[in-house]
């Protein structure tokens, strides 16, 4: 932030440091320097001051030396020259009898970000690693760390690494958490400080001596430590099991991790720790600090996808409070969501409804969709609620309630009766453009249930000329057609008027050009037009897999406590999958999950290199297929063999262990014989289909990859992994 | 993976004002430019409210941020941190402004900027966080905090929270605990006092006929401490005080909580016989147990609300509020507003309140109504008629009409029940000179459904 006449503050700055009369004045003097800090916080350079500085560390008073060494290692890297001046200085200090002046002038001379600083500090450090008092050796460890990172190309230094490791038998338990940082950095090209079964248990006893900061990075090394025997594994357990009741979060949830990490092969410790450490998440979601509350939240979701029951007792602790922001409400509608059950679905409804009036939109919005995502379950109870909401007659509502009614038909069509009964009976033409279309999919969709649709469509058409959305004028022309082919004659006049009006009038080319196509199909018969609009809903051989599954934990445990969960990058590509453009009410949804795709992928992963697929959140046929439309093919490859000759489930098991998911396939020997794969790696869904059309000879297996978003690498690494599979499995047989 | 190289360290520390002012900034690696600063208020700003803000990012830098005292306190990373560590420590760090400064505000910071500067560069180094505890941070603390004097005898920021009491002779001035703790100059720096903070969060929905659908109370034990040092504190408990769903009840008058969270420097060995905790308090304020009491309320809610809502003429729809305030007669509930959803579109009210220090406004942006009552007796039991005008109402417009949400103070009460018998110093600690236990419930969320 440059002020105004930002020059004339420094000269006079400047003036001021330089006189003497201020110099002899202790207080003046210092309240000069104060103002120099003030001013480089606030963002003006005054580097130029760097002289006048220098000379001003050299005092007895060490608040003023404070001031000056936080100025001194802001500008250092700009005045490398000028800060060699006050390393004599730091150096004296270093050699202080009392100890704080002795730690603080290392600490700040190690800060000095330039690159000819380690010939200076390198001494001190090695003293100050011996040093009596446990402060400087603090900073003296920390040292050894930043002066790696000026050289980080010169050789290790192996008596400091040695010495840093004997540090960890240092009686501060400071010293002991700042010799693993430091030693961390320090190796990291050799994968960092080694924790074998001596040191780590020896961190474990040191634990309770630990303060809670210490507690928690002990805590994140230990995941690198695998124990050797089940007996020393449940030793290391039954040693950290207290920790898991710790009164801070922090360290609650990084034993959990640690416990969750270790216990992999027993999903029974697994479960047990989670219970245990149930209550400490729920305060968590209750805390005063909502950011806190937000990422307990975050961190309950993740628990939630391997014990969706685990917090279901619990459920009135995630209804929103009044005051809470619009973020954190988000969150918990979604939990509530998800614990829906038997015992619970009538209050949480209540409580959803009680949402769906709120003053907030967005809020309302979501909430009308949490409901229409439960009514995929209990459609009967929620079908009253969406319906009593129409009565408000409020456009974001009825909005709303309109595309929840499109999904919920879409995922459970055993509601579409009542859907279509409500819809005709209480529903006005919607203003905004995402209603529209959605209303006009459940008129053309199921015309035939509706009996006032051609009217309502009718509306629609004749009011064209004013209708500016072009993806509510494809819908229409989409409606219109199906209309038609239900209930040609109330239908016929107006469908020509409105082709005529799009293919005359229309400036879009998009909305022109979808006319024409439908003008030119009608034209081939109402048969053929039959088969191609109103062709199969959905593929009969992918009517498996539905219903949520559990993850195992080690899905997610990888993930959890770090910043992951709060910008959900799992979810990201769940979310584009449920809202394809034609499923626009998704939106609701999609604020519900609000990630942006240029957050996750800027997460640190580990796993840029290599291809590691997984299957993470179960993909239920419905969002497969829809994916599968909308995405284009990628790759296609022929295969030089035919489809493996084993059973089904060999089939399955074998691509299971490879971390790949059959969704479905085309029973017995049946020809064509088609299989749907999917799988997740490097941040991307991966969609295959196995075609096979003739029986043998010529017939050669197409594989047929879709992917979302797009990733060469990814892609390539898949088709590798499966044709290898494939192709043992050919050789087995 | 079990090789993975974890690093988790601090980048930049910055405390921004809500208007973007650079009030502290330490950037601990030198490995993101200053700019960042502004990067991140204007991802800050861009936000709606929908969007969480907790965690931010910007290319390979993220930003975590909380804010208290309405201040920005943001740490910025390029490594994937602990969330929780790092808000637990930002929270930490803002406590201990508050601590040292005496109040948490734009102002304090800006005065005290040194003395924060000095704090930061103790508590964190290369990043990593090395101590946040007042006992080993006041060696190193040299600066002496400055503090503002209140422009006005009513300094509102302070009044509310514990309630400026008078009717019983010995209550805690209302500002008393809201100075520097190390400050040793000064008209109040003499006092070495010990608060002792019973504090009660009430989260309660009510379904339409009055019937409790949720109740849940988080508490928490907090001491101020101004000693610079404090010998051991025993804190006696309830003597009945069942810990745990299981036990049975009864009819004794026991207190009972659900789980409890104890600081880790305090010590139980007489907690499970006696109810007793031990505790070395050190300077400043520390959280030393927390307890949460869920789906159970061992007092009837603090206020019972008959409404009924009417359609008056065509536009206008008539509300009227019975309110009850349920609490013992010697008590009372400060502070209390009601807020009652509105129908769309209102535009204008007219109401008829019992009393002159009640006050009542329509919000047609938040789409409510809004009444407040200053003071409300236990026992007492308010009525208030609301008409509003609501142009095109339909019948439908009333079911708009609620829920209703209420927050309030509840000064020297707590609902559980739970009590502090005696506060004992042993052995007795010279030059204390007041020790202060004080108790208060706030509404946490009290929603009543219509």
């Amino acid at each position: 932030m440059p002020y105004f006449g930002s020059e004339e503050t420094v000269k006079e700055l400047k003036r001021a440091l330089s006189n003497p009369n201020v110099q002899a004045d202790r207080l003046r003097y210092k309240n000069y320097i104060t103002r120099v800090i003030r001013y480089m916080t606030q963002g003006l350079d005054v580097s130029s001051l760097f002289m006048d500085m220098v000379k001003a560390s050299a005092t007895v008073d060490i608040v003023q030396k404070k001031l000056v060494y936080l100025y001194m290692c802001t500008y250092a890297s700009d005045k490398p020259d000028l800060a060699l001046l006050a390393i004599n200085t730091l150096r004296k200090d270093c050699a202080d009898p009392n100890p704080m002046v002795r730690g603080l002038a290392l600490r700040n001379m190690c800060n000095f970000r330039m690159p000819g600083i380690t010939e200076y500090i390198e001494q001190p450090i090695v003293a100050g690693l011996r040093d009596k008092a446990s402060y400087v050796r603090r900073v003296a460890v920390m040292g050894c760390a930043k002066m790696h990172s000026l050289q980080p190309n010169i050789e290790i230094d192996a008596s400091i690494v040695n010495e840093l490791y004997a540090l960890l038998r240092d009686p501060d338990p400071v010293v002991v958490v700042n010799c693993l940082r430091a030693l961390e950095e320090i190796l990291k090209d050799e994968g960092g400080v080694v924790i074998n079964k001596p040191i780590a248990h020896h961190l474990l006893n040191r634990m309770k001596d630990l303060d809670s900061w210490g507690q928690s990075e002990v805590l994140t090394f230990l995941l690198r430590y695998r124990p050797r025997s089940d007996d020393e594994l449940f030793d290391i357990l039954s040693l950290l099991d207290a920790f898991l009741q710790s009164a801070h979060a922090h360290v609650a949830v990084a034993t959990l991790r640690l416990f969750l990490h270790l216990a992999t092969a027993h999903p029974a410790v697994q479960a047990d720790a989670l219970q245990h450490t149930s209550g400490a998440l729920l305060t968590m979601c209750g805390s005063i600090s909502r950011e806190l509350r937000f990422a307990g939240l975050c961190h309950v979701q993740q628990v939630m996808r391997s014990q969706p029951g685990l917090f279901a007792p619990h459920y009135k602790r995630f209804f929103c409070a009044y005051s809470e922001p619009s973020y954190i409400k988000f969150r918990k509608m979604e939990i509530l969501v998800e614990l829906v059950n038997d015992e619970n679905v009538t209050l949480v409804l209540e409580e959803l409804r009680s949402y769906c009036t709120d003053v907030s939109p967005e809020l309302a919005q979501a909430a009308i969709a949490a409901i229409g995502r439960i009514a995929r379950t209990y459609s009967e109870k929620c079908l009253d609620i969406l319906t009593g909401l129409l009565a408000l007659k409020q456009e974001h509502i009825t909005s709303a309630v309109i595309q929840t009614f499109r999904d919920l038909v879409w995922f459970c069509p055993q509601s579409t009766a009542a859907v279509c009964q409500t819809v005709e009976a209480c529903v006005d033409c919607p203003q905004d453009s995402e209603a529209k279309q959605a209303l006009l999919w459940l008129l053309g969709e199921h015309g035939e249930q509706i009996s006032s649709a051609p009217y309502v469509l009718e509306v629609y058409i004749d009011g064209l000329k004013t209708e500016l959305s072009s993806s509510v004028k494809m819908e229409l022309l989409t409606a219109a057609v199906k209309m038609f082919l239900c209930r040609p004659a109330e239908t016929q006049d107006m469908l020509g008027r409105l082709l005529h009006h799009c293919i005359e009038e229309e400036s879009d080319m998009c909305v022109r050009d979808r006319a024409l196509l439908y003008h030119r199909l009608l034209q081939q018969g109402v048969e053929q037009t039959r088969k191609v609009v109103m062709g199969p809903k959905s593929d009969p051989s992918m009517s498996v897999l539905t219903g949520h599954q559990q993850e195992p934990v080690s899905q997610w445990v990888s993930n959890f406590n770090t910043l992951g969960p709060l910008s959900a990058p799992d979810l990201c590509i769940q979310t584009p999958l449920i809202s394809s453009p034609e499923q626009p009410s998704n939106n609701a949804e999609e604020e519900l999950l609000p990630v942006s795709k240029d957050v996750s992928p800027s997460i640190p992963k580990d796993d840029q290199e290599e291809l590691n697929l997984y299957l993470g959140p179960p993909l239920s046929h419905e969002s497969f297929e829809r994916t599968w439309l909308d995405l284009e093919v990628l790759h296609r490859e022929t295969l030089s063999y035919t489809r493996p000759r084993t059973t089904p489930d060999t089939l399955q098991a074998a691509l299971q262990l490879v971390k790949i998911q059959t969704l479905a396939f085309t029973p017995g020997d049946t020809l064509p014989w088609k299989a749907y794969l999917y799988t997740r790696g490097n941040r991307t869904l991966i969609l295959a289909e196995l075609l096979q059309e003739d029986p043998d000879s010529e017939g050669r297996l197409v594989v047929s990859v879709k992917q979302q978003p797009p990733n060469q690498h990814a892609l390539r690494g898949f088709v590798s992994i499966l044709s290898s599979v494939l192709q043992t499995l050919n050789v087995d047989s | 993976m079990t090789a993975r190289v974890r690093f988790k360290m601090i980048s930049q520390i910055f405390i921004l004002s809500s208007k973007g002012d650079h009030l502290i900034y330490k950037d601990f690696r030198g490995e993101a430019g200053k700019d960042s600063i502004n990067v991140f208020y204007e991802m800050v700003t861009a936000l709606s409210g929908d969007q969480p803000p907790v965690v931010m990012t910007h290319k390979d830098l993220q930003f975590i941020h909380v804010r208290q005292g309405g201040l920005y306190w943001v740490a910025s990373t390029k490594t994937n941190p602990s969330p929780f560590t790092i808000i637990e420590f930002l929270n930490r760090l803002a406590a201990l402004t508050k601590d040292y400064c005496g109040s948490l505000s734009e102002k304090s910071v800006r005065m005290n900027f040194a003395l924060i500067y000095e704090l930061l560069d103790e508590m964190v180094d290369y990043g990593y966080i090395q101590t946040t505890s007042t006992d080993m941070l006041k060696n190193f603390i040299q600066t002496e905090a400055v503090t503002s004097k209140p422009f006005s005898l009513f300094d509102l920021s302070n009044v509310g929270l514990f309630g400026a009491e008078t009717q019983q002779s010995k209550v805690a001035p209302s500002v008393a605990a809201s100075r520097p703790i190390m400050s040793s100059r000064g008209e109040q720096g003499g006092k070495n006092e010990i608060f002792v903070d019973v504090i009660e969060r009430l989260s309660v929905v009510m379904g339409s006929k009055g019937v409790l659908m949720k109740a849940d109370i988080q508490g928490e034990i907090r001491i101020k401490c101004f000693l610079p040092s404090c010998s051991e504190m025993r804190i006696g408990l309830n003597e009945e005080l069942n810990i745990g769903k299981s036990q049975l009840k009864g009819y004794s008058s026991a207190v009972c909580v659900d789980e409890c969270r104890f600081h880790q420097a305090v010590k139980l060995d007489e907690f499970d016989t006696f109810r007793i905790l031990k505790v070395c308090p050190s300077q400043g304020e520390q959280t030393v147990m927390q307890y949460q009491l869920c789906d159970d309320l061992p007092c009837p809610p603090p206020f019972q609300l008959f409404p009924s809502v009417e359609k008056d003429y065509v536009n206008r729809v008539l509300i009227f509020l019975k309110l009850r305030c349920d609490l013992p007669p010697k008590s009372t509930a400060l502070n209390v507003s009601v807020t009652v959803p509105v129908p769309k579109g209102a535009i204008s009210m007219s109401q008829e309140l019992s009393s002159p220090d009640q006050t009542a406004e329509l919000q047609p942006k938040n789409k409510a109504l809004l009444w407040e009552i200053p003071r409300f007796p236990g026992g007492a039991q308010l009525s208030a008629l609301f008409k509003v005008d609501v142009p095109g109402l339909s019948s439908a417009s009333l079911l708009e009409v609620g829920p209703v949400s209420m927050s309030f103070e509840l000064p020297k009460q707590t609902c559980t029940g739970l009590q502090i018998r005696f506060l004992r110093l042993s052995p007795t600690q010279t030059g204390l000179s007041q020790r202060w236990v004080r108790y208060v419930t706030h509404s946490d969320s009290y929603t009543i459904r219509i």
